[in-house]
């Protein structure tokens, strides 16, 4: 389990990687720090689902892990 | 199954190919390929969206959500439970662009990165949870006919066996088992949907798919890997109306002896 963040901030997982940002940051808020298009993107948080109508009111925590996804190529 | 369409669960087509978005060169020559071939479903993944930003293109710029039913696949995933997880996230992704396709997934489940063949029991697990949430599941599977049929029996909406291994080019390996598959599952169901899907080296393998009675055929690499991918988009095309058309226009028997095209008798110089 990781050391929790210093005061005012939040360590997130996101796609693998382990990031610091500020408490009360929504998932819309992330979002558009990472100039990622809502409408593009599904939103997963330890291992749920995040509908996309719930993503300017769900709130992000401590040690919360996400999978931002897209579609692409495949066979 | 009717000479017209092709039914999946409630989804209908004229068309009887699938065809992959990967691989491709560029967005353009995919976009355009697609078209070339007249498929009405392309398949999509559901990958990680960069951190970085490399040029802002996203495929949904190339491909016309009106135009197309996007099938979303599983591919990557080794577990029953991602691949679960991915056929939701896919779901929830085709919802944000209204595209019908949000209610079905091409599910993969595979068993090593080598052979990139199906693991049957992860396959198994994720069908019947997926099953549960309402998905309509076309399930990719190798050419065994025992797990074809508990795949079918375990709900699958289309059973979609191998022609060869992902991208190996070599066609149908095995007829043999596609059609004891072929005739097992549409047993009492003639109209269940067998789609071959994988290995699809060029277009006589699609005929050849379709003349032991595939409905329809699902293929990537050999258009995308095609040295003129337009021109090989369109033999497919070719190929699986005149696969579809032989299949039902009641092919000649094979038989060990010649039987003579022309009239026996009348011939010059014979002896009465």
């Amino acid at each position: 389990m990781r050391a929790r963040a210093h005061n005012g901030a939040v360590r997130i997982k996101i796609n693998g990687k382990w990031t610091e940002h500020d408490e009360g940051l929504t998932v819309a808020g992330l979002l558009a720090a990472l100039e990622f298009d809502a409408r593009r993107v599904a939103v997963e948080r330890n291992a749920v689902i995040v509908r996309r109508k719930t993503f300017d009111r769900t709130v992000l925590v401590d040690n919360d892990e996400l999978e931002i996804v897209t579609l692409v190529g495949g066979g | 199954m009717s000479q017209d369409t092709m039914r999946i669960g409630d989804f209908e087509f004229t068309s009887r190919l699938l065809v992959g978005t990967g691989k491709y060169e560029t967005y353009e020559l995919m976009r355009d390929a697609l078209a070339e071939t007249g498929c009405q479903v392309v398949t999509v993944a559901v990958r990680r969206e960069r951190m970085i930003d490399a040029g802002g293109r996203n495929i949904m710029d190339f491909l016309d959500p009106d135009r197309y039913t996007l099938l979303p696949n599983t591919a990557g995933c080794f577990t029953a439970e991602d691949a679960v997880r991915t056929a939701r996230l896919g779901r929830e992704l085709l919802e944000g662009i209204e595209n019908p396709g949000a209610r079905w997934v091409k599910l993969e489940v595979l068993g090593d990165t080598k052979t990139l063949l199906p693991d049957p029991i992860g396959t198994l697990e994720a069908l019947k949870v997926l099953k549960d949430e309402d998905f309509t599941v076309l399930c990719y599977t190798s050419d065994d006919p025992i797990m074809a049929r508990r795949l079918k029996d375990a709900g699958a909406d289309s059973v979609m066996p191998a022609g060869s291994p992902i991208g190996s080019g070599q066609g149908v390996l095995n007829p043999w088992n596609i059609r004891i598959i072929l005739e097992q599952l549409k047993d009492g169901s003639p109209d269940y949907p067998v789609i071959v899907d994988a290995g699809v080296g060029t277009a006589s393998d699609v005929t050849m798919a379709m003349e032991l009675g595939a409905d329809g055929v699902l293929l990537n690499t050999g258009i995308a890997g095609a040295g003129d991918p337009m021109a090989m988009a369109r033999a497919m095309k070719l190929a699986v109306e005149s696969g579809l058309l032989a299949a039902g226009a009641g092919r000649i028997p094979r038989k060990l002896y010649a039987t003579a095209s022309s009239p026996i008798e009348g011939v010059i110089g014979a002896e009465n």
